[in-house]
């Protein structure tokens, strides 16, 4: 048992860390967060070269990471810097296409932008209950449906599609080109897409895909855990800031006790969702990482409510404003919830496993 | 970062697991999973095994008799002490004065006090509260004047914990009536037996007899008993708080409670199926089964932590007021897995044919209320809070 990162990751937050405070800081996130294409492709590119991509896959399938704590790192440093470049989209199809042994070099490059389509509004979670089908024709596949909330579709090249194929998930690989794609940009910065699939031409990629889905999902809660572990820290440090500067009744706010107990409760969250990260990331690919990423997902998602929440209220009306960055930051707290599995599903299949 | 156990800890899971399976009394485990007082002579008795073993100084170093763990063995030991319901160890001796010897001890003092510890021959209680003094401890009263080669004591101590056995007690006192209150504390070791003491019980919420009040009149006690430096007793004070700490998450019994309040869900019938299919319930126990997973790797990354930098630092206080916390709504959760069944005093029902809850259940009422305590004792929850305020948050 060993809790130091290995020398390897630590250059990788380092150089990521670095690389978002001197070029994507909160400023230069706003300017690209919220209008089309809701980030921003130069920074993008920036980022692959610096090996974003690669370290989300494993090396035998031409990266040099793919395990938890690298996607832990990686994902915890965008969320440190509130990144709204689309690397979800780029983990999750990582997994899916590692799992059918295709090739990953563009996903590697960047040269590729993949998003991933697996949820549909009358199924946000529950992935076995998707509409959307797929029949051979000549030459390929067509697919028929809506997939709904896929994160990076706005600006991606290719999406990935869960779709049932003779009622066995599967998943497809369209051009994003070749299909109707309604992009959007969330209230907590950063897009997504409505994807619509009326006969669109589409490769098969995986069959049988529930296990390979079950990884993804789990990677994904993974990440984003990491995430908001990364924007929780963040915000609390822009609070305990406040809280030593800003002065009422002639003296510190941070004096007050009744603010000063609530802090430590942020703290004491915090320190508790490193480490359900932690334990998400330690079994990804193992046989319990369903589980401990949906324990992971659940606690994340009460803590990161509460440090959001908290923080505007301690802050008072300047957390309220456009201007200032904890308003951003609590935005993404409190939205990434609702990203693959909320608070209460994730409760639910803990829950699963006690049934006998 | 890497969670599994090596080769090695995995081994000494197994050589732990052994030992309990040999070594640990029947009638010592059973009087634990039933969740009553324990005697004294069953504590002295599983401290003496440990002792025999060398596993009782779990946290001393190597060179005062401690078997040198790592903070993984550590763990490991807790929870599986927990699995096989041993009694938890008495603290005083072990946990608190031992260290405080260790490092501000004079050789006469190590040479005298820690071999009675760790041979589980001398049983030490803790003279900290006061009626005056809790959470403001540094307003304690009770005092000590220098005559000849003695001090004289007079005051009263409260919430002397299992003082009813000890034969011994460590005392903060006032030595220095002006200045700083935190400045006129010194720290002394005082025999139970010296003429002038009185213990006498305090009842508890649940009925027990777990803390006592020790009264001290006119009580002579040899000046070389003083630990430190005179009016250094502060200092002392609160390093032994944060070693008290340590093993304050609480990990292990959480996680043996956690089974408990499952099994009682399964055998519990409601609306004609096992309370624990009930989803308000279940959901109740997952979410406080994801907390207690948080809470494992918090405490170990804490225990490594420490064992970097040599000493446990003040983030300890986190383990105090989630790992209470835990334990607390477990407590409450196996009460309510009860319902009315857990109403009955211990031992209320006498024909066993009558009994509303299997017998090893009967007190989880009575756990729930004496777990309130922990929120409370050891630095309450709230002091804890202050102590992250001006350590970690530096307001």
């Amino acid at each position: 048992m060993n809790f130091d990162l290995t020398e390897d990751r630590q250059m990788l937050a380092d150089t990521l860390n670095r690389y978002l405070a001197d070029q994507y800081g909160i400023e230069a996130r706003n300017a690209v967060a919220y209008e089309a294409p809701f980030h921003d492709p130069a920074k993008w590119a920036e980022m692959t070269e610096l090996g974003i991509a690669g370290a989300l896959v494993p090396e035998e399938q031409g990266g040099f990471g793919g395990a938890g704590f690298d996607i832990a790192v990686v994902f915890e440093a965008l969320g440190k810097g509130l990144c709204p470049e689309p690397f979800l989209g780029t983990l999750l199809a990582a997994r899916l296409l590692g799992a059918a042994g295709a090739d990953l070099e563009a996903l590697v490059s960047g040269e590729t932008r993949y998003a991933v389509g697996l949820g549909e509004i009358d199924a946000a979670y529950d992935l076995d209950l998707v509409e959307t089908t797929a029949k051979a024709v000549e030459g390929g596949y067509a697919l028929n449906g809506r997939k709904s909330a896929v994160y990076g579709g706005q600006d991606a090249d290719v999406i990935l599609v869960l779709a049932k194929l003779n009622n066995v998930p599967a998943i497809f690989s369209v051009e994003a080109s070749a299909a109707q794609v309604v992009g959007y940009g969330m209230i907590d910065g950063g897009g997504a897409a409505e994807v619509l699939l009326e006969e669109t031409p589409a490769t098969l990629v995986l069959e049988n895909a529930v296990e390979a889905v079950a990884d993804a999902v789990a990677a994904g809660r993974l990440a984003l855990c990491a995430e908001a572990v990364g924007a929780m820290q963040a915000n609390y440090e822009i609070l305990v800031d406040y809280l030593k500067t800003r002065k009422q009744f002639g003296r510190p706010i941070g004096s007050f006790q009744v603010l000063q107990h609530r802090t430590v409760d942020l703290l004491t969250e915090i320190e508790q969702a490193r480490s359900i990260t932690i334990s998400a990331a330690a079994s990804l690919g193992d046989e319990d990482a369903t589980l401990k990423a949906a324990m992971a997902k659940n606690l994340i998602g009460r803590a990161a409510r509460l440090v959001a929440e908290e923080s505007i209220q301690m802050h008072g009306g300047i957390a309220m404003t456009w201007e200032y960055a904890a308003s951003h930051y609590g935005k993404r707290l409190v939205m990434l919830d609702a990203q693959l599995g909320d608070t209460d599903q994730c409760l639910s299949e803990v829950m699963q496993s006690y049934a006998a | 970062m890497d969670l599994s156990y090596s080769p090695q800890e995995r081994a000494f899971e197994e050589e732990v697991r052994d030992f309990l399976k040999t070594s640990l009394p029947d009638h010592i485990s059973a009087a634990v999973r039933a969740g009553g007082e324990m005697t004294k002579e069953m504590m002295q008795e599983w401290h003496r095994i440990l002792s025999a073993k060398g596993w009782l100084a779990t946290t001393w170093p190597k060179e005062y008799g401690g078997p040198d763990w790592s903070p993984v063995q550590r763990h490991i030991f807790e929870v599986e002490c927990n699995r096989y319901y041993a009694p938890r160890i008495v603290p005083f001796g072990l946990a608190m004065l031992g260290p405080v010897i260790q490092k501000f001890g004079n050789e006469r003092q190590k040479k005298e006090v820690l071999p009675g510890i760790l041979s589980a021959e001398d049983w030490w209680c803790q003279g900290y509260s006061e009626p005056g003094a809790g959470s403001d401890l540094a307003s304690l009263k009770t005092k000590a004047e220098r005559d000849g080669d003695h001090y004289v004591i007079n005051g009263q101590k409260t919430w002397t914990t299992l003082g009813q056995h000890a034969n011994k007690i460590f005392c903060l006192v006032r030595t220095k009536f002006d200045g700083k209150p935190q400045e006129g504390i010194s720290f002394v070791l005082v025999d139970l037996d010296t003429p002038g003491i009185e213990m006498r019980p305090i009842r508890l919420i649940e009925g027990g007899h777990e803390v006592n009040e020790v009264f001290f009149t006119d009580v002579r006690v040899p000046v070389e008993n003083l630990v430190g430096e005179e009016n250094q007793g502060w200092t002392i004070a609160k390093f032994l708080l944060t070693h008290e700490r340590t093993n304050i998450a609480g990990v292990g019994i959480s996680m043996q409670a956690l089974e408990e309040v499952k099994a009682l869900a399964r055998k519990t019938r409601r609306k004609g199926r096992p309370l624990i299919e009930d989803p308000l319930f279940a959901a109740r126990i997952a979410q406080v089964e994801i907390d207690l997973e948080a809470m494992k790797i918090t405490n170990l990354r804490m225990l490594f932590q420490a064992q970097k930098q040599g000493h446990p630092g003040p983030e300890t206080s986190i383990l105090k007021i989630k790992g209470t916390v835990i334990n607390q709504e477990l407590r409450d959760l196996a009460r309510r897995a009860l319902g009315p069944s857990a109403a009955p005093f211990p031992g209320a029902i006498t024909d066993g044919n009558l009994a509303l809850s299997p017998p090893d259940t009967a007190n989880n009422a009575a756990r729930y209320f004496n777990n309130r305590k922990t929120s409370i004792f050891g630095g309450s929850n709230e002091i804890q809070r202050n102590i992250l305020t001006k350590t970690m948050l530096e307001l």
